[in-house]
């Protein structure tokens, strides 16, 4: 595995209001592998992946203390601009959701907005790119239809090439696959696999077998704090720690 | 194991599920047997005069049988026309304004459009009289009656309505369909501009129409502001509107008249109607919130 580091999490501690939700968290996740986060609901982690590309930004009452850096470059200094950080930190959601516009459109969206492309090397990039999330072939003759009648399936893999589209560094994905049936997502396990090749890829999911099959890290919160952080042979075949051990072995939680 | 057998709590509750649902349906069909009985009584009484000539012609002082009402529909065409183009941009835009803005501004914005959206038709209409045509008409003796004067008292009455209701469609847009903008690194305002806005698309157009059909009907804003004409004329200065002739004819001592006053409500619910229908064609493409 390679040792690059991508993200750097010194001392994140996170409050909604006067409750806190994540106790100073401390982790370094490298480039081009898939990190995964388990734990129990209400656990800290999703919350902890929205920090990544400042998703919490706007909710009332919410802060955060601690530095996140990317490649060395603190994600929360005044230099650093919000819409550039989240389009070299891409998001894809537990439910997916495509924009109510055609499935060219949805991809086209981002690289319209950045000024990334235009006209063919427009039709170039959304091909590719669809192509990347494996949809390209059961789309390619219907890229003017609204991606609103895709199948859930079809829909997520949209919402990751719409996220590829702005070619971000680090891709975060929350629960991607919990919407879905066992054919699709077993087809977007098979693409995280690759994307890692390109991208590093930083998964929230409750399924321990898939964070065990498609992760090279595992991270295990509980309660808001992160107890364990290691490659994922280790935490699931020898955790250090008891909690860990019970939680996977499906003893709580 | 549960037992499978009839308890009598199980048979009250059959019961009382077939009660509210006959009186679910009752109240429906009372609603709709009013709306159903007004279009059938007003579609026999206006038959008589719904024919072509009555909408190319205009009213016809030596034979009134022969007359038609095509400056009064024109009039009340214009006169919408205007007031949606006054009502859609500033209600849009402060629906907006009220669905993304917090504080106290907000809050005095929205109880004065209640306000407003309270107000009596024939105020608003005194208003327009008072501020604009009365002013004018003593600078410009015999003038200051318009059609633009008429567009906007209505336009007024439907900024509060346009303003609601792009507030409500806004706030059914899911939190995830900003998320997943804002996550492209997407700005807010192209978020809203090109994400949500057309996501609430349907229904703020509906709302719009809904807005239009209630003004649609509106005489006493008119009365003060484009007084009703016997011509065809432009919009600068006095025109006819359905509402108006329909008043006009209504209240007229001649039975030919009396009968086209149903022509002539007859052709402005036929309008509302048709608007609304050409709104739904072309908002049906793409699944809105």
């Amino acid at each position: 595995m390679q040792l690059t580091s991508c993200v750097t999490i010194q001392n994140v501690s996170f409050w909604y209001g006067n409750n806190q939700a994540l106790f100073d968290v401390n982790m370094t996740i490298p480039q081009h592998a898939v990190t995964a986060f388990i734990g129990p609901s209400g656990c800290g982690k999703s919350t902890f992946l929205r920090c990544l590309n400042r998703m919490n930004d706007r909710i009332d009452g919410a802060k955060m203390t601690g530095t996140i850096k990317l490649n060395d470059q603190d994600i929360r200094d005044r230099s650093v601009s919000v819409e550039a950080l989240r389009r070299t930190v891409g998001m894809v959601f537990q439910k997916p959701v495509p924009f109510p516009m055609s499935i060219y459109d949805n991809v086209a969206f981002g690289p319209r907005t950045h000024q990334l492309a235009r006209g063919r090397a427009l039709d170039e990039l959304v091909e590719k790119c669809l192509i990347d999330a494996a949809l390209w072939d059961e789309v390619k003759d219907k890229l003017k239809s609204s991606a609103m009648a895709l199948s859930g399936g079809q829909q997520q893999r949209l919402c990751i090439a719409r996220t590829l589209s702005v070619s971000p560094d680090v891709i975060l994905m929350d629960e991607p696959c919990s919407a879905l049936d066992p054919n699709s997502t077993h087809r977007i396990e098979e693409l995280i696999t690759r994307l890692k090749n390109h991208y590093t890829v930083i998964i929230v999911t409750h399924n321990l077998q898939q964070a065990k099959r498609i992760s090279d890290m595992t991270g295990f919160f509980l309660r808001g704090e992160l107890v364990e952080f290691g490659p994922s042979d280790t935490v699931f075949g020898t955790p250090e720690r008891k909690e860990t051990d019970d939680y996977i072995n499906g003893r709580f939680g | 194991m549960t037992s499978l057998a009839t308890t009598p709590v199980l048979v009250k509750r059959r019961v009382l599920n077939a009660l509210f649902q006959a009186l679910c349906g009752i109240c429906a069909i009372i609603a709709i047997a009013v709306l159903g009985y007004v279009l059938w009584f007003l579609f026999r009484q206006g038959i008589t005069y719904f024919k072509p000539s009555f909408f190319t012609r205009l009213p016809d002082n030596v034979n009134p049988a022969l007359g038609g009402i095509k400056h009064s529909i024109l009039g009340s065409v214009n006169i919408l026309g205007i007031a949606l183009s006054i009502s859609i941009p500033i209600g849009i835009l402060s629906g907006v304004y009220q669905a993304e803005a917090n504080g106290k501004l907000c809050q005095v914005v929205r109880f004065l459009t209640d306000v407003l959206n309270g107000i009596p038709s024939i105020v608003i209409g005194l208003f327009i009289y008072a501020i604009w045509i009365l002013p004018y008409a003593q600078k410009h003796p015999g003038q200051g009656y318009s059609g633009i004067a008429g567009g906007a008292a209505l336009g007024i009455m439907m900024i509060p309505l346009v303003m609601r209701t792009t507030d409500e469609m806004l706030h059914l847009v899911p939190q995830s369909l900003w998320d997943a903008s804002l996550a492209l690194g997407t700005p807010r305002w192209r978020t809203m501009l090109f994400v949500v806005l057309p996501a609430a698309r349907n229904g703020i157009v509906t709302g719009v129409m809904l807005a239009l059909a209630r003004v649609a009907g509106e005489t006493a804003p008119l009365l003060f502001t484009v007084l009703g004409n016997e011509f065809l004329a432009p919009i600068t200065g006095p025109v006819d509107a359905l509402p108006l002739r329909l008043y006009k004819y209504a209240t007229s001592s001649d039975p030919v008249q009396n009968a086209m006053a149903w022509s002539t409500a007859l052709t402005l619910i036929l309008i509302i109607l048709i608007l609304s229908i050409l709104a739904r064609f072309f908002t049906r493409a793409g699944k809105s919130y």
